[in-house]
C-alpha cells in the first residue's frame, strides 16, 4: 500500500536548491533506504515527510507530497507528525527520565491515565528491544544510558506515539557496530508493521536492511529500485560508481 | 628572540591574578568596613523599632518593611511580564529588522540611569495615573527598571536550551506551545532565576527611582495599603547620611549593613531555588 506519494518536489533554502524534481512512492511494510553523498539532499528529503524543514528560515518548496492521498500541507501539522515519527542521527533523549521520555509524546496528545501510559511505555520499550535493559530503572535520567541504548530509547519514544511511518535519519552514525546491529535488527522487526524510510551514509547498511534503495545526488533522485537490483545491476553509471566506492 | 614558554606563562598568570585581586579587593573592603562599623548598631531594637528623635535613635523597621514591599511588588510586576516578553522574543518573533531593533533597545534600556526611570515613574504613575506617591507607583517604577534585565537574561536562558530538544518534541507531534511549556521553559528556569536575582538586587538598592514615586522622608508607622507612602532602606540611608545632622556613624553603617544583608538574603533564597533546579538538569 502506498503511504507517501511525492510528485515534482523541489526544495530551496534561500537561493540554494536542495531537492530538484523528485518523484517517488513510499510503501508500507518496507524499508526504503536513501543513500547518497553529503549534501545530496537526502536528509532534506526525509525532513520534508514530517514537515520539519519548515522550521528552517528561507524554506521554499514546489510540488506535492501526499500522505494517504492527502496533501501534507493541508493536514493538521501535529497529526501528521504523530503519524510520521522520526529518529534523529545522534541519540537525542529529552532531559527527562527514561519513562517520561517514552511517555512524552503520548502525554502531549492528552493521554494522562497512568495505567494506559504504563502500558504504552512498556509496549514501546519492548518493541524497541530495550525493555529488559531498562525495566528496573525507568525513573533514571535517560542520559545515564549508553549511546546505543539511548538510540533504541528514542525509537521507543517514537513508537509510543503510534506512528504509521518511521523516518530514520542516519540512526547509527554515532553508534558502535554492536549497537548498530541491534538498531538494524529492530528496524527489520518494525517493518512488519510500519513503513520505514532510512537515510544512511553507510552503503552496506542500505544493502543489509533495505527492501528498496533510492540514490540521491546533488538533490536529484538518480535511481530507485529493489535493493538487489541497485547493488547488482544499477541502471545509472553514477549509482554504480557511488556504491562501489569510486566517490562519496 | 626565543620566548621562554614558562616565563610568558608566569607573566600572564601574574596579570590575570592581579586583575582578579583588584576586583575582589574593593568589594571585600566595602563589606569589611560596613560590617566593622555597622555591627555595633545592630540589636533587636534597631531592627524592630520605628525611628525616634528625628531619626537619630530608635530603629529602622519601617524602612526594612518598605523595601521588602517595594522589591516584592517590583518582582511580582516584572517577572511575569518580562518572562512572557522573553518567550515571545526568543520563540515566536521572526528575525526581522524590527525585532532586532527591539531586542537591542531592551538591552540598552538596562543601562539607562535609574533617575530617568524615577522621572518616568513620577510622570506616568504618580501624576498621570494619579497613583500619587505610593508603594504602587514605586513598585511599578522599580519593576520597569528591572524589566530589561529580566527580559535579556531570560531570553539568553531560553536560547541556550538546545535546538535539538525542540526538534525532538515537535517531531513527536507536540505543538509549539507544548514544546515551550514542557521542554524549553523547565530547562531555562535556572537562567531565568539568575536574571531575577540580578533584578532583585538592583531593585532593593536603588534610590533614585523611589525618590519621587514612593519614599517618605519620615513615616513612623507601617504603610497600610499599596496607596500609602513608605520608607525604604536606600532612601533612609541617604536621608540620615546627608539630610539629618548629627546621626551616629554606627546608625548609618548599621542601616547599610541591614540593606546589604537583606539583598544578600534574598539572593540566597533565589540561588537555593536555582540550585534545586540545576540538580534536576540532566544533560
Amino acid at each position: 500500500m502506498v503511504k507517501f506519494n511525492i510528485e515534482g518536489l523541489h526544495i530551496w533554502f534561500g537561493e540554494v536548491q536542495a531537492i530538484n524534481n523528485v518523484r517517488m512512492d513510499i510503501q508500507t511494510r518496507e524499508i526504503l533506504s536513501v543513500i547518497g553523498p553529503a549534501n545530496s539532499g537526502k536528509t532534506t528529503f526525509l525532513r520534508m515527510l514530517n514537515r520539519l524543514n519548515e522550521l528552517q528560515a528561507h524554506f521554499r518548496m514546489e510540488g506535492t507530497v501526499s500522505f494517504d492521498k492527502k496533501n501534507i500541507r493541508d493536514m493538521d501539522l501535529e497529526l501528521l507528525r504523530k503519524k510520521v515519527g522520526m529518529v534523529f542521527a545522534m541519540p537525542m533523549p529529552l532531559p527527562l527520565s527514561i519513562y517520561d521520555n517514552v511517555a512524552y509524546g503520548a502525554r502531549m496528545h492528552n493521554i494522562r491515565e497512568k495505567k494506559k501510559l504504563d502500558g504504552l511505555v512498556e509496549g514501546a520499550l519492548r518493541q524497541a528491544y530495550i525493555w529488559d535493559e531498562v525495566k528496573d530503572r525507568l525513573s533514571l535520567s535517560a542520559f545515564k544510558l549508553s549511546g546505543g541504548q539511548q538510540q533504541r530509547l528514542c525509537i521507543a519514544r517514537t513508537l509510543a506515539v503510534g506512528p504509521e511511518v518511521i523516518l530514520f535519519d542516519e540512526p547509527c552514525s554515532g553508534l558502535d557496530p554492536i549497537s548498530t546491529a541491534k538498531v538494524e535488527e529492530t528496524m527489520l522487526k518494525l517493518k512488519e508493521q510500519y513503513a520505514i524510510v532510512l537515510v544512511t551514509n553507510n552503503v552496506k547498511q542500505a544493502a543489509r536492511v533495505g527492501d528498496r534503495t533510492a540514490f540521491f545526488l546533488s538533490g536529484e533522485l538518480i535511481e530507485i529500485d529493489k535493493t538487489d537490483k541497485i547493488f547488482t545491476a544499477p541502471k545509472d553509471k553514477r549509482t554504480e560508481d557511488y556504491i562501489s566506492g569510486k566517490f562519496g | 628572540m626565543r620566548r621562554n614558554p614558562q616565563k610568558t606563562q608566569s607573566i600572564a598568570f601574574f596579570f590575570l591574578f592581579l586583575a582578579t585581586f583588584l576586583v575582589v579587593l574593593p568589594v571585600g573592603l566595602i563589606v569589611l568596613v560596613i560590617i566593622q562599623k555597622g555591627l555595633p548598631a545592630i540589636n533587636w531594637q534597631f531592627l524592630s523599632d520605628i525611628p525616634r528623635q528625628g531619626m537619630r535613635a530608635g530603629g529602622i523597621f519601617p524602612a526594612i518593611v518598605g523595601t521588602l514591599y517595594l522589591v516584592s511588588g517590583a518582582i511580582i510586576f516584572a517577572l511575569p511580564i518580562g518572562l512572557l516578553a522573553a518567550v515571545y522574543l526568543s520563540e515566536y518573533s521572526k528575525d526581522t529588522l524590527l525585532t532586532r531593533m527591539i531586542k537591542l533597545a531592551i538591552v540598552n534600556l538596562a543601562g539607562v540611569p535609574s533617575v530617568v526611570y524615577g522621572l518616568f515613574g513620577l510622570a506616568l504613575f504618580v501624576v498621570f495615573l494619579k497613583f500619587g506617591a505610593s508603594i504602587l507607583s514605586g513598585s511599578l517604577t522599580l519593576g520597569i527598571m528591572i524589566l530589561p534585565i529580566i527580559i535579556t537574561t531570560s531570553r539568553e536562558a531560553l536560547e541556550s536550551v538546545p535546538y535539538s530538544f525542540r526538534e525532538v518534541s515537535l517531531s513527536l507531534g507536540a505543538s509549539k506551545w507544548q514544546t515551550i511549556r514542557h521542554i524549553v521553559l523547565p530547562n531555562a528556569i535556572p537562567g531565568i532565576l539568575t536574571g531575577t536575582i540580578l533584578g532583585l538586587g538592583r531593585a532593593a538598592g536603588e534610590t533614585a527611582p523611589i525618590l519621587f514615586t514612593v519614599a517618605a522622608f519620615y513615616l513612623p508607622r507601617l504603610p497600610g495599603s499599596v496607596f500609602d507612602q513608605a520608607m525604604a532602606l536606600p532612601y533612609h540611608l541617604y536621608v540620615i547620611s546627608t539630610q539629618v545632622p548629627n546621626v551616629d556613624e554606627k546608625t548609618r553603617y548599621g542601616t547599610a549593613l541591614v540593606l546589604l544583608t537583606l539583598v544578600l538574603f534574598m539572593n540566597l533564597v533565589a540561588i537555593v531555588i536555582r540550585y534545586q533546579f540545576r540538580k534536576k538538569k540532566k544533560w
